[in-house]
């Protein structure tokens, strides 16, 4: 954590090295992205999990060293209200999956 | 980083604590990500019903969604450097930093436009079937909010310009742009992922 240098009051903000690194790390992971679609080298349930993980990654990658989200007592609520939100958006997202998927076999409708 | 936190002192004085205004705005940016999560899912359902028509497969192209992509992505470190700018008091390079992040998010809704008309132009709008009802219900959210994000900026350069410190008002409205641009920025990681990707896989 050296590189996101924190005021006293806790808030932090990049430096130029620290935007740089979180550029260069995005910049890698959306080009292996498009790579494992374009070079078809897995099989399609393995280039969706590769391309789940990555996203994943990349959407850390940006929490941390653009929106400079971190553990510090003065981002509490921040992060409460985030965390919040993340586990409101995966029950929306899988339940809505769950229910539809289920709904369309007992409807015969593909 | 010792010259940059000397630099920065004068700057640290003026906000010894989070300002409410910031906070308020996160929980503003984490009501949008529900409208984002409730598009997803609307798009996780109905991205097979194609109705007859083309699949995304048949329309998405990988030039034009790594330019548009490049582009976004270059925006945000640009945005970047003008905070940093700004945290050391330097207004003419933030106004050079946000001229530079408004005309790459204006290329990137300018790529954007082009491809929905050229997708209408070919009759592949959105009445066309459910999947492409929900692509552009999705991706023209996001696009939207680049624009506002545009007219955002270009409000705070016009407000920036010939004034020679950054008060800690203006500050909060940088950092409230940082944090959507940013966040907009992440919606669009998901959108190339599942919306474009997963479709050419």
């Amino acid at each position: 954590m050296s590189d996101l240098h924190t005021s006293p009051s806790g808030e932090s903000h990049g430096s130029v090295s620290s935007y740089i690194i979180g550029f260069v790390l995005a910049v890698i992971l959306t080009a292996a992205s498009f790579g494992l679609v374009m070079s078809h080298s897995l099989s399609p349930s393995g280039t969706l999990t590769g391309l789940a993980v990555l996203a994943f990654i990349q959407v850390l990658v940006h929490l941390h060293y653009f929106l400079h989200m971190g553990s510090g007592s003065e981002q509490r609520w921040n992060n409460m209200c985030f965390f919040f939100t993340v586990g409101f958006v995966v029950i929306l997202l899988i339940g809505t999956m769950f229910i539809m998927n289920n709904t369309a076999l007992h409807m015969m409708s593909r | 980083m010792a010259h940059d936190t000397t630099v920065q002192t004068a700057g640290h004085d003026e906000h010894h604590h989070e300002s409410p205004v910031v906070f308020g705005f996160w929980v503003y940016l984490m009501t949008d990500c529900i409208i984002f999560g409730s598009l997803f899912a609307v798009f996780a359902v109905l991205h097979n019903q194609v109705n007859g028509g083309p699949s995304g497969r048949d329309l998405f192209e990988y030039s034009g969604l790594a330019q548009e992509t490049a582009l976004l992505l270059i925006s945000s470190i640009t945005y970047g450097f003008g905070m940093i700018a700004a945290h050391k008091n330097e207004v003419n390079k933030v106004i050079m930093w946000l001229g530079v992040t408004f005309l790459l998010g204006l290329g990137f809704v300018g790529l954007e436009l082009n491809e929905f008309a050229h997708m209408i132009h070919e009759g592949n709008g959105p009445d066309r079937s459910a999947f492409l009802s929900s692509f552009f219900t999705l991706v023209s959210t996001h696009g939207l909010h680049v624009t506002c994000g545009l007219i955002w900026l270009v409000t705070l350069i016009v407000q920036l310009m010939g004034t020679t410190e950054i008060p800690e008002r203006m500050m909060n409205k940088l950092t409230c742009l940082s944090l959507f641009w940013h966040f907009l920025d992440i919606v669009w990681i998901c959108v190339f992922t599942y919306v474009y990707l997963a479709s050419m896989i």
